[in-house]
């Protein structure tokens, strides 16, 4: 077991756990931060997509002994200032269907319009093709993340 | 039988006699509802002017919590904006609650609209006693009743007291399609918000004080079962508490996070009793698929005598893979069993198996059992089957305290329940014109019920009468089921048999259109060219409503213009749960395979409920279709699933996800389903598309064999 201080959206968490424990446990079963999901466990299918200091990351095969001291985000610090334009461009365009990817497509989506204010298709494609959505609701992510660029999504 | 489920006795048996659901009030969660109206199971008003509907269908992303409330609210007049959704978990006051066979909408548009209309012609007299005037005089518009010669208003929360207290009508006059107000409209689903900010709950969200982890280890080959373990190095895991046997097939490693169970079960070491399949492997299954076809099959649908049709014979065989749902979350269950009780919070489409199957499992009868419906991360047909909740039920029993069994990925992938391999023979008799007169399609495999144990009435396997119905109106034309046996584990999978059966027959449609030099639009088109009624069980297929899709799907994809160079397109229609669907797919070929362009899809199933919903599944099926048709494939190696992860078992991604277009035939027929039609044309469009490009014929799934 280790003490560490995980940095998650903006605030200090102490937390008890063993250091190879990967940091989705960590989110969701102690910190009970649940808006991050599992789906594979082997970084195939960005469910459970964070960030760690702005570079989306794969928190089902990441230590969390490897981000201890570095700010991490989660879906529920995404809108800690506000609806986020991402979430508000995906309500208006109905993207979700049964929801449970939905997380982690906005969280590759910010960090993509974090460094590309005005992503074309083929670089939305580029940063996307991680995540799976088995629902098929790709086209609909497509027009959020382009709604949420004509919005000013890098905000 | 406790005071409650008495209750819920009683309501069915008036529901059943009154031909729709009016049962007593009940009183959904523990708050006291004394001044609330509720007329029926699934409504509720409150003196506060709430509005709160029912959904007893399961949410797994296809709407039901939207679109159910919709069809209520149309009826009741209410205001939309007010409305508040809750979900019904297993209980006796809705029949079957089961959701699968795209029937949300098709089995509840009565008893919801029905609902609708009793409460809301209750509070126009509720609202004429009060006043003294009347019923005809007032009018229900957005949660209020309004009386206008005296420019009256009042909400449906003050009525809600007085109407309590009429009776019931029995007979209720329902609205017409061209008063819809909510019916019909692109209303935003109500649960999109909590879903993008992460709050909403799924079942693997689902926490409770002095809640444990379990994971089993479960015996990877089919059919085998513990021999023994040895917890040794388990224990020494931190937070690991108990590791034991569930049944005969799995050992479990209880855990205070998910992390301990799952190292837990890492270092476990279990030897297996591998059982009568150790040596089974996909030939063997293919190969018993072909033993069976001498088998003597039973006739699903006959038209003349196919044998005695003269012409050009043709023939062809087409085969397909087992498949695996792979939802995005995997298996998981809730249990809390305290002795004489056990609650459970389930994400399952089937409430009322999970009661009943748990109550089996842990010695309890079935109302000690309490099943919560909790959000789906898909379903796909996976959570038709009830393992996962047995499985926690057995382990909180184990260990007497609140538990959540979780499924990793892999155990999702080989401990599924998979969509049936299948072999399909036809033969076809052609007149001089290149069309057909006979045909006959032979669908071996094997049952889905059978092998769970239930009714195959006439040695019918119980969905091929939604699934396996005849397209085109032919003077000879057989369709025939030879069920074989697999010890393969079986389940229902999005559109079940019907992906099988509209791969092989639009395949086969395909080839007499090119052996007979016609364009295969074209050739279906004077297929479907007469109107007729195809009775195929309790369905009637109507050839006018196939040729409706085909011809707007046509139009919309421009099949009679010329492509640009490079690209080639393909076409199929197929009807399931009683509604019709056309695709036309485009594509080009990079290094001999095909890039997915563009797909026109048009449906026509009765009144669209909700047209953005509608898109959504119709887009999403395609999806789906498009990951079955090109790479989905389970494999048995000496009796185990091969496929473990999305990395051997890929789905599409957004790299491969063509547009889709999608068109609904506007209709006002009863609703019909949308949840699965689009998933069975989308194989064969492509595979006749490659065709065009490559003059390749795909007789075997999935496309992209490795």
């Amino acid at each position: 077991m280790a003490d560490l201080t995980l940095r998650v959206n903006g605030s200090d968490k102490k937390v008890s756990v063993s250091p190879e424990t990967p940091l989705l446990w960590v989110l969701r079963d102690t910190l009970e931060l649940t808006g991050t999901k599992f789906g594979c466990g082997a970084g195939l299918c960005g469910a459970c997509t964070v960030h760690v200091d702005g570079n989306p990351i794969r928190s089902c095969s990441t230590p969390v002994s490897q981000v201890a001291g570095k700010s991490i985000t989660t879906i529920e610090g995404l809108g800690a200032n506000g609806l986020h334009v991402l979430l508000q461009a995906w309500i208006v365009e109905e993207v979700p269907q049964c929801g449970y990817c939905q997380t982690g497509q906005i969280m590759s989506a910010a960090a993509l319009l974090a460094k590309t204010p005005n992503p074309t298709d083929d670089q939305i494609t580029q940063a996307m093709n991680g995540n799976l959505c088995r629902c098929g609701t790709y086209e609909r992510i497509r027009k959020a993340i382009h709604r949420a660029a004509g919005n000013g999504g890098a905000r | 039988m406790s005071p409650l489920s008495r209750r819920e006795f009683v309501a069915a048996g008036v529901a059943a006699g009154a031909g729709l659901v009016i049962g007593f009030y009940l009183p959904h969660g523990s708050a006291s509802h004394e001044e609330a109206f509720s007329p029926n199971a699934y409504l509720r008003i409150t003196p506060d002017n709430k509005v709160t509907i029912v959904v007893a269908r399961s949410e797994m992303g296809q709407g039901v919590r939207t679109a159910l409330p919709m069809i209520l609210a149309e009826e009741l007049e209410a205001d939309w904006n007010q409305i508040e959704i809750e979900q019904a978990g297993a209980s006796t006051l809705y029949g079957d609650q089961g959701t699968g066979g795209s029937a949300s909408v098709h089995s509840t548009w009565d008893p919801m609209r029905k609902a609708g209309a009793a409460a809301r012609e209750m509070l126009i007299s509720a609202a004429a006693l009060t006043w003294g005037v009347p019923r005809s005089s007032c009018t229900a518009e957005s949660s209020h009743i309004k009386h206008a010669a005296s420019n009256r208003s009042v909400s449906y929360g003050e009525l809600a007291g007085k109407a309590a207290t009429l009776p019931i009508p029995t007979d209720v006059t329902l609205k017409q399609s061209k008063d819809y107000k909510i019916v019909g409209q692109r209303l935003a689903r109500l649960d999109t918000p909590s879903k993008v900010k992460g709050e909403a709950i799924f079942g693997i969200d689902f926490r409770m004080p002095g809640m444990k982890f379990a994971l089993l280890s479960r015996c990877p080959t089919i059919g085998g079962k513990v021999s023994g373990f040895d917890d040794k190095e388990s224990k020494k895991i931190s937070g690991v508490s108990y590791v034991g046997k569930v049944g005969d097939t799995a050992v479990a490693v209880v855990a205070d996070s998910v992390w301990g169970a799952m190292e837990g079960r890492r270092v476990l070491n279990v030897t297996w009793d591998d059982g009568p399949n150790k040596d089974l492997n996909t030939a063997a299954v293919m190969a018993s698929l072909k033993q069976a076809v001498s088998k003597k099959g039973v006739s699903l649908y006959l038209a003349g005598d196919a044998a005695k049709a003269a012409g050009r014979k043709i023939s062809a065989e087409y085969t397909l893979p087992f498949m695996a749902h792979a939802p995005m979350e995997p298996g998981n269950c809730t249990a809390n069993y305290q002795g004489t009780k056990c609650e459970l919070w389930a994400p399952t489409q089937v409430p009322q198996d999970c009661r009943d199957s748990v109550a089996t499992a842990i010695g309890l009868d079935p109302d000690q059992v309490k099943v919560n419906v909790t959000l789906m991360g898909g379903g796909f047909g996976r959570r038709l089957e009830h393992d996962y909740a047995v499985e926690a039920a057995l382990v909180s029993k184990a260990i007497n305290a609140p538990v959540k069994v979780i499924w990793t990925r892999e155990d999702d992938m080989r401990f599924s329940t998979y969509r049936p391999a299948s072999l399909h023979q036809f033969s076809a008799t052609l007149d001089g014109s290149g069309f057909p007169v006979a045909l006959t399609h032979r669908i071996i495999a094997p049952s889905i019920s059978g092998q769970k144990g239930q009714p195959t009435p006439g040695g019918v396997d119980p969905d091929l009468p939604d699934e396996a119905g005849p397209v085109y109106g032919l003077p000879n034309y057989t369709i025939e089921s030879v069920i074989a046996e697999t010890p393969v584990p079986l389940g229902w999978m999005r559109s079940v048999y019907a992906l099988q059966a509209a791969f092989a027959l639009e395949s086969f449609i395909d080839e007499l259109a090119v052996a007979a030099g016609k364009d295969p639009l074209q050739y279906r088109l004077k297929l479907l060219a007469k109107d007729q009624d195809l009775q195929f069980f309790t369905t009637t297929w109507k050839t006018a409503r196939m040729r409706g899709v085909l011809q707007l799907a046509a139009e919309k994809a421009a099949w009679d213009r010329p492509l640009p160079a490079g690209n080639y397109r393909g076409v199929a229609c197929f009807g399931c749960f009683a509604s019709y669907m056309a695709e036309v797919v485009e594509i080009t070929m990079e290094k001999d395979q095909p890039r997915v362009q563009r797909v026109v899809a048009v449906v026509d199933c009765g009144q669209v409920v909700n047209p953005s919903i509608l898109e959504q599944q119709i887009q999403g099926g395609i999806v789906y279709g498009l990951a079955n048709a090109l790479r989905a494939k389970i494999t048995i190696e000496k009796g185990r699933v091969v496929q473990g992860n999305f990395d051997d078992y890929a789905p599409l991604r957004m790299d491969e996800t063509p547009v889709v277009e999608v068109y609904a035939i506007p209709s006002t027929e009863a609703p019909t389903g949308i949840g699965e039609p689009s998933v069975p044309p989308i194989a064969p469009a492509l595979c006749n598309a490659i065709y065009a490009a490559t003059k390749k014929r795909i007789r075997a799934l999935p496309i992209l064999s490795s």
